[in-house]
Formats: C-alpha cells, sequence, structure tokens
C-alpha cells in the first residue's frame, strides 16, 4: 500500500513538526491560519486518499479560474473553520456560510422557499463563475438547467407541467433573443423565490399578471379594463394570466395548428356549463373536428378585454351584438343576432321552444325505436321458425319425389 | 306452370316486375345520396365523440365534409322534388283513384291497421301470416318515414345552410331548433334504415342476406305467391296476371344490386356501431 504509506509518513512529519508547540504551550501565540499551500500541500495530490479511502485531491484548477480564485481568496476565507483548525484537520467541516461575505443574499435566502437549500445547489462550490460569464451556472441562458437539476418537471397546474424548454419563453424566445427573454428567474425570482401561495411571491395569483405585465405592458393594460382583471382586485377569484397561458408548456400561436380550438378548453375550465351549451351549437360542434374558421369563445367575447354583457362597451352587448354577428356574416341584423349562441335544452325558463322540440324528438325517436324494436324482435324468431319448418317440408317433398323418380327410372330401365 | 310449388329462385322460372324502372333509379338516387349524407353529417353529429374528428379527417376534414353534405343534401332534395313532381303528374293524367286508395296506393288504409294487428298475432303464433297486397303496412311507413324526413331534414337543413338569408324572414332563435331537428331527425333516420329496413327489406331470415328487388325490380311468381297472397289473387282474379310477366333479371344487374347492396349494409351497420359508441361514451 504505497498511498497509504506515504500519507502516514505525511501524517507522522506533520505531527513531529507540530510537536514543539505542543512541547510549550504556555507563552506561545495562537498558531497561524493555515495558507492555501498548505492545503494544497495535500489537496492537490491527485493520489493521495484519506482513511476511508476517498480522495483528498481537489480539482483545484477550476478554483484559481473562479471569481473567488481570481479575487485572489485563501481556502479559509470560505472554510473559516480550518482557520484555527489544527493539521491535519477533521473530515468533517463547517458548512461554507456565504453570508459572511454575501449577507444581503444570504437575508434574501433565508426568507425564501429554498432557505434548507445550500447556495452551492444552484451556484457551484469552487467552480463559481460570474453571472456575466457564459458559462456559469446563473448565467442568463443556463438559468433553465439550473433550475432543472431539481425542478425536473416544472411544477404548475395539473396538464401544464410540459418542460419548460418546451414551451415558448424558454424554447424560443431565449434562442432568439437571449438576455432579454425570460427565465425561471425573471419570473420567480432568484434568491428570494416564494411558494405561488405566499401573497409577496409574484406568482401569487394576485400578483401574476403585474410579473407578466413587466414584459407584456399593452396587454396587462387591455387586461386590466376586463371584468377578470376587476374581479380579482375586488378580491374575487377570476381568470389572470397564467389561467388561460399555459404556464410553462407556454406556446407561441405561429404554427401552432388549432390553437383557436385548443383555447375553448381554457375558458372552459372556470366556463364549463358555457363550454358545453357552446359545444351543442353548430359552431361548437365545427370546432370540436378541427376546422377554425368558426366562431371560438374568443370570437364573440373578446380576449384579454372581455367585459360583461351587461357592461355597454362589451362584445355581446344588447348595443353591439349586431356589429359582433357582422364580423363574420356581413348583411345581418337584428334578427340574426338574436340567436342565443348558449341555448340550454334543459333551461325551460331560457329556450322554452328548444325546451319542448327536445322531449318531443326524444319521444319521437324513442317511441318508433320502441314500436320497431318490438316489431323486429319478435319478427325475427318467427321468421327463423318458419323457415326450419318451410325447409323440412321442401326436404321431406324432395325426398319422396326422388323416391318416386328412382322408381319411374326403375321402371324405364 | 301456376300453381306447381317453386322454394328456390331460379332463372328457368317466371318473374313478374315489382318496380317499374324509374322507382329503382330514385331509389339508388336516394340511398346513394342517403349514405352520402350520413357518412359525412355523422362526425358533427357527434362531435365530441372519440372517432368524430378522425372520422371527418379521413374524408378531408370538416372543409371537405361540409361541402359534401351540402352537395349530397342538393341533390337529394332534387330528387324529392322529381318523385313529388312524378307523383302530382301521374295523379292529374290518369291513375288517381288508384293511386290514392285501393290496394295499389301508398296511402296507408284501415286495411293496414289490421294487417299490423294479425302480423303481431302471427308473430306471437296466434294466427297465420296476414294476406299481404302489393304494398305492407311496414313498407308504407319506411315510404311516409322518408316523405316526413325529406321534408324535416330538407327544411331544416337549407335553414342551416342558408342562415343570413333566413334571418331576414325569422328569428334566431329558428337556428337553434333547425339544428335540434335536423341531427335528431337524421339520427332517427339513420338508424331505423341501418337497422329496420334493413332487417324488414335485406336481413330477416326470408331474404338474408339481402333482396336484389331494388336493383333488378324483378321477384319470382312463386316469392308474389308466398308474400303478397293478396295480390297475387287479385291480379289472377283482374286476369292481368301474365301481363306482370317479364323475362328473368339480369345476372349482371343482380350481382350489381349485391355488390351495392353489401356495400351500403356494411357501411350502415358501421355507423350504428359508431353511434352507439357515441351514445354510451
Amino acid at each position: 500500500m504505497p498511498l497509504f504509506s506515504r500519507f502516514t509518513a505525511l501524517t507522522g512529519a506533520l505531527v513531529l513538526l507540530a510537536l514543539p508547540s505542543l512541547a510549550a504551550p504556555t507563552k506561545a501565540k495562537p498558531a497561524p491560519a493555515p495558507t492555501s499551500d498548505d492545503c494544497l500541500a495535500c489537496h492537490s495530490d491527485p493520489e493521495a486518499t484519506r482513511a476511508d479511502g476517498k480522495p483528498l485531491g481537489r480539482d483545484l484548477g477550476t478554483f484559481a479560474a473562479s471569481i473567488h480564485g481570481q479575487g485572489g481568496l485563501a481556502c479559509t476565507d470560505c472554510h473559516a473553520d480550518l482557520a484555527s483548525a489544527e493539521l491535519p484537520h477533521a473530515e468533517k467541516l463547517a458548512k461554507v456560510d456565504c453570508a459572511t461575505c454575501h449577507s444581503d443574499v444570504g437575508e434574501k435566502h433565508a426568507g425564501s422557499v429554498h432557505k434548507a437549500q445550500s447556495c452551492t445547489g444552484c451556484h457551484g462550490t469552487h467552480d463559481i463563475l460570474p453571472s456575466s460569464d457564459p458559462a456559469s451556472r446563473t448565467a442568463h441562458a443556463n438559468v433553465p438547467a439550473t433550475c432543472e437539476t431539481c425542478h425536473k418537471q416544472p411544477p404548475g397546474p395539473a396538464g401544464r407541467g410540459k418542460s419548460v424548454k418546451d414551451g415558448f419563453h424558454v424554447g424560443k424566445v431565449l434562442a432568439e433573443y437571449g438576455e432579454s427573454a425570460p427565465v425561471c428567474s425573471t419570473c420567480h425570482g432568484a434568491h428570494d423565490v416564494l411558494p405561488p401561495k405566499d401573497p409577496k411571491s409574484p406568482m401569487h395569483h394576485d400578483q401574476v399578471a403585474a410579473t407578466c405585465g413587466a414584459c407584456h405592458s399593452d396587454v396587462k393594460e387591455t387586461w386590466d379594463t376586463s371584468i377578470h382583471a376587476q374581479m380579482i382586485a375586488s378580491g374575487r377569484n377570476a381568470a389572470t394570466c397564467s389561467d388561460c397561458h399555459a404556464v410553462h408548456g407556454m406556446l407561441g400561436t405561429e404554427g401552432m395548428p388549432l390553437w383557436r380550438v385548443a383555447a375553448t378548453e381554457e375558458c372552459s375550465t372556470c366556463h364549463a356549463s358555457k363550454a358545453e351549451t357552446y359545444r351543442d351549437t353548430f359552431h361548437g360542434k365545427v370546432s370540436s373536428l378541427g376546422y377554425e374558421r368558426v366562431a371560438t369563445c374568443s370570437d364573440c367575447h373578446g380576449n384579454h378585454a372581455i367585459r360583461p354583457m351587461e357592461d355597454p362597451a362589451s362584445m355581446v352587448s344588447a348595443e353591439n351584438r349586431v356589429a359582433t354577428c357582422q364580423k363574420c356574416h356581413p348583411g345581418t341584423g337584428a334578427n340574426f343576432a338574436a340567436y342565443d349562441p348558449h341555448a340550454d335544452p334543459h333551461d325551460r325558463e331560457r329556450n322554452p321552444v328548444l325546451y319542448y322540440a327536445t322531449i318531443f324528438m326524444k319521444a319521437l325517436l324513442g317511441g318508433t325505436f320502441a314500436f320497431f324494436g318490438l316489431h323486429t324482435a319478435l319478427w325475427a324468431p318467427r321468421s327463423l321458425k318458419d323457415r326450419r319448418a318451410r325447409r323440412a317440408a321442401h326436404e321431406a317433398e324432395r325426398q319422396a319425389s326422388k323416391g318416386a323418380g328412382d322408381q319411374g327410372d326403375g321402371g324405364r330401365a | 306452370m301456376k300453381g306447381e310449388p317453386m322454394e328456390t329462385a331460379s332463372h328457368e322460372e317466371t318473374w313478374v316486375e315489382r318496380f317499374a324502372a324509374i322507382d329503382r333509379i330514385t331509389h339508388a338516387i336516394l340511398f346513394t345520396t342517403f349514405l352520402g349524407l350520413s357518412l359525412t353529417g355523422l362526425p358533427l353529429l357527434f362531435a365530441d365523440a372519440p372517432w368524430a374528428r378522425t372520422m371527418a379527417l379521413l374524408m378531408g376534414g370538416y372543409g371537405v365534409t361540409g361541402t359534401l353534405h351540402r352537395v349530397f343534401g342538393f341533390a337529394m332534395l332534387f330528387c324529392f322534388a322529381f318523385h313529388v313532381g312524378r307523383v302530382v303528374f301521374r295523379l292529374y293524367r290518369k291513375r288517381g283513384p288508384t293511386m290514392l286508395w285501393g290496394p295499389d296506393s301508398l296511402v296507408p288504409q284501415p286495411r293496414d291497421l289490421f294487417q299490423m294487428y294479425d302480423h303481431f298475432m302471427y308473430f306471437l303464433g296466434r294466427g297465420p301470416r296476414p294476406q299481404f297486397d302489393r304494398y305492407t303496412y311496414w313498407e308504407k311507413f319506411d315510404y311516409w318515414a322518408v316523405f316526413w324526413g325529406m321534408g324535416i331534414i330538407g327544411t331544416s337543413g337549407l335553414v342551416l345552410a342558408f342562415p343570413e338569408f333566413v334571418s331576414r324572414f325569422l328569428p334566431g332563435d329558428v337556428f337553434t331548433i333547425a339544428l335540434l331537428v335536423h341531427g335528431e331527425e337524421a339520427l332517427l333516420a339513420m338508424v331505423f334504415i341501418f337497422t329496420i329496413h334493413f332487417f324488414n327489406g335485406n336481413l330477416r331470415p326470408e331474404k338474408f342476406p339481402m333482396d336484389t328487388v331494388m336493383f333488378t325490380g324483378r321477384i319470382p311468381l312463386h316469392e308474389l305467391r308466398d308474400e303478397r297472397p293478396a295480390e297475387y289473387e287479385r291480379l289472377v282474379r283482374e286476369g292481368r296476371l301474365e301481363h306482370a310477366f317479364v323475362p328473368p333479371p339480369q345476372r349482371r344487374l343482380d350481382l350489381f344490386g349485391r355488390f351495392v347492396g353489401a356495400i351500403a349494409i356494411s357501411l350502415g351497420l358501421v355507423m350504428v356501431a359508431l353511434t352507439l359508441i357515441a351514445l354510451l361514451a
């Protein structure tokens, strides 16, 4: 075991070196902190191992290139517990406290959802590079990959947890626009990430619009006039950006087939009964088949600036309804706009004619099929029985005539 | 030859005409357009069914099926208009009384009710098979059901095809009702034709797997005597039987009928299955 013997020899030598100070403990000053060179005496040897066989060597080339190495920090600046330790030091070191220097960041982190995670999870250890360095784990373009080391499937409402890399923001905008594109930290924050339930989180339902509006200010302004925004402002629950726009799997509309049809699904998350009555209409049925050239929710109701029907500025108000229908059906008037696009066959108050017509049709179909179903069910077995009887009679007749024929033939022969 | 037992159809035996060429052509146009309308309309009727989008895409997507549906619809309505015109013309010219009443008429008459009752008694083994004449009660029902269906589905279809024009005269509610009636009547027509009519005309044991009379127009004399004894007696009594004799059907026409019929029956049964999937899903 040459390695082990070299290690024990080295240890022995160090112990011997320390002996004189041990021999005269009373007057001596505290031992000077080990220099980085002292550390490297052991830790630069790629073959040196600890007693348990783990390698002692550290790839310290990366430290020299790191921001801390470049800044001239010594090992003991971070490994502060070693400044007063005797060598060889204990195997278990105290946790490095980055907040010793980075106190502002430390404070933010201590209040975040990641407070139990250490800085090194995102930033690395000896090889930390500044965010401005493209190779850094925290460089803008690398943030999604760094977050994904833990968040393999970005959290989000069910069915929307596609990889953020497939989404529009990270998948496409980042590739095209670089620094100005949003990555995880743009929306979620970095050191101070809070759970979405926390009212201070930029991802809290009440804060989402402001967070998205930081970039999409024009949309935010339009949305602010909507019934959805007003409801949220008055403390009620209503759709904000992320309720319609699939959070992490966010897609661009360019080149995405059927996005207008898919968008009706977003509305139906909350407006289920309206979606159901829409599905009964010609518009709804045709769009279900994947055909986009018919009215979907937003064609009549608008999108970001949706207003309630009672609001005269609404696209579906009594004042604007005709004009809204005319977008697709030019030349139509009040008669046409009187169509109920959410007629409910079960609602006698709202659609009495439809209600009774539905009952009539059900009775007509039920009655016809009940009668002829019975007719057929009785006829089929009777018919089979008859056919069997006819065949038997025919067979008997054939046998009889055959017998007679044989006799006749015999007679002739 | 008359009165001798003949059990199996053969080309050597005597045949009588049942349907004139013009009626067979009308029926051919009717069932071709009916199948076309069913195939293109079914995905829209059950747009939420798991098979709907695929079925529409197989036919070229809604853009294509919507156009085809309108083309078939107009073709069927022209066929219907031609038939009604022909009936009116014949009424006007000569056949008035016998077309409107009596055994050669398709108009429902008290006798049909009695025969229906007798037929049920026969199903239950409590009586002989009724003495059917040229048109049985279920054949009359088929005729008038299609007649009624044409009126209802055709009218509502036109309302849905030209909403902007129709809305000049009628309120918007008419479209909701038209869509409901169009779909439900079509469902009734499809399932009725693909089950009851197919059974009555083709699939029941006497006819299985199909009866090609609507292609050849001819039936063997023994079939006339067995299945429509009243008509047979009437023809004999009036001395008209020999005038009804025709040469045996062309083998080609019979084969063509079997080929087309097999396709129609298969498509129909597939659509019934799709309907059941949609209704049960």
